[in-house]
């Protein structure tokens, strides 16, 4: 009894996502793609948001999607501190790209049209 | 036996000293998280030409314009419904995929096999919609080069672009989406014929997992790009 007790303690502890929190988290994505529908289908056809500020908060929503698709679907949030920070700090090589091709798409804008 | 530890050896014992894994992790979840990041950078790269490209022009198809049908029920004026269920549908599976993964941590061969086949069914159907989508926006014209005869003038600069990009984007991820549903089908088979049950560990259902989750994990961008900005 005791024996089992203490291996199913290692098991959630090894595991770190129950099938309470697998819910949890798809209601969550759930909710946040509601939110984009709401602002894409209401909020700028009826002028209250811009476009502008409705890209900017398309972005950010869609961002908070992806942690709580890598950081929970994809247990990254209960991996070693070494290869949570392996993984996403490679990824500023991303960012470095998209400010280089926004500077190259509005120089072809301006020069180009 | 000397049991005495020299100084030079007790320094030794931190995580990236040699003899263990500093990253804790098997070696073939370390290089799928490899392969998924480099896949990133290909992805990524995909999709800031797109925005370079649309950042480049006077003019871009609007997307609720391009996508407002539901194949089979009404050709216009519901902008985002179709693309709204296949994302749900995305969803969905990754859910199934990670339930998958709990059943294999505690042994359960029957809910894994059930869990896998909701999420190879998932997939399936998203390939489906997807097939829909494709083949309505090719009857109005678009396709890799060509763009409805309603576009003129200046227009027809973005308009080309992003059917070029539409279908190239969305191609490449449908065939990831294609590959995932293969490997899941494949894992399918090994768990049913009792291999993971036999080595004692669902750590496969694992790894294919890591690649389900990657491919919704980027449709949800591509979403984004393309149906909402």
């Amino acid at each position: 009894m005791s024996a089992e007790h203490t291996h199913d303690e290692h098991a959630s502890e090894h595991e770190g996502m129950t099938k309470k929190k697998i819910w949890q988290v798809f209601f969550y994505l759930l909710g946040i793609t509601a939110v984009e529908f709401f602002i894409a289908l209401y909020l700028i056809p009826k002028g209250i948001l811009g476009q502008g500020i409705g890209n900017f908060s398309y972005i950010v929503l869609t961002l908070v999607k992806a942690f709580y698709i890598v950081a929970y679907f994809m247990h990254l949030k209960f991996e070693k501190f070494a290869l949570k920070t392996g993984i996403v700090v490679s990824l500023v090589f991303i960012i470095y790209f998209i400010i280089l091709m926004l500077i190259e798409g509005n120089y072809q804008f301006i020069h180009m049209n | 036996m000397n049991t005495t530890v020299s100084k030079i050896d007790e320094l030794r014992t931190d995580a990236w000293s040699g003899g263990k894994s500093p990253f804790a992790v098997e070696y073939g979840k370390l290089m799928m998280w490899f392969f998924l990041l480099s896949d990133a950078f290909t992805f990524s790269a995909f999709l800031i030409y797109y925005g370079a490209q649309r950042f480049s022009k006077i003019s871009w198809p609007d997307p609720d314009v391009v996508f407002q049908s539901i194949p089979g029920i009404t050709d216009h004026g519901y902008p985002l419904v179709f693309v709204g269920i296949m994302t749900f549908i995305l969803i969905m599976s990754s859910v199934t995929m990670v339930l998958a993964v709990e059943a294999g941590h505690r042994n359960s061969k029957k809910e894994v096999v059930w869990w896998m086949i909701g999420t190879i069914i998932g997939g399936m159907m998203f390939l489906g919609c997807q097939a829909l989508e494709w083949s309505h926006l090719h009857h109005e014209g678009y396709w890799w080069g060509s763009f409805p005869a309603s576009y003129t003038g200046i227009d027809t600069v973005g308009a080309l672009q992003f059917a070029n990009l539409f279908f190239t984007i969305t191609g490449f991820h449908g065939f990831h989406v294609f590959t995932g549903v293969l490997i899941n089908i494949i894992i399918l088979f090994m768990v049913l014929a009792n291999v993971f049950q036999k080595s004692g560990s669902y750590l496969m259902v694992e790894k294919v997992g890591l690649y389900w989750h990657f491919v919704d994990l980027v449709w949800v961008f591509v979403f984004t790009f393309f149906y909402l900005v």
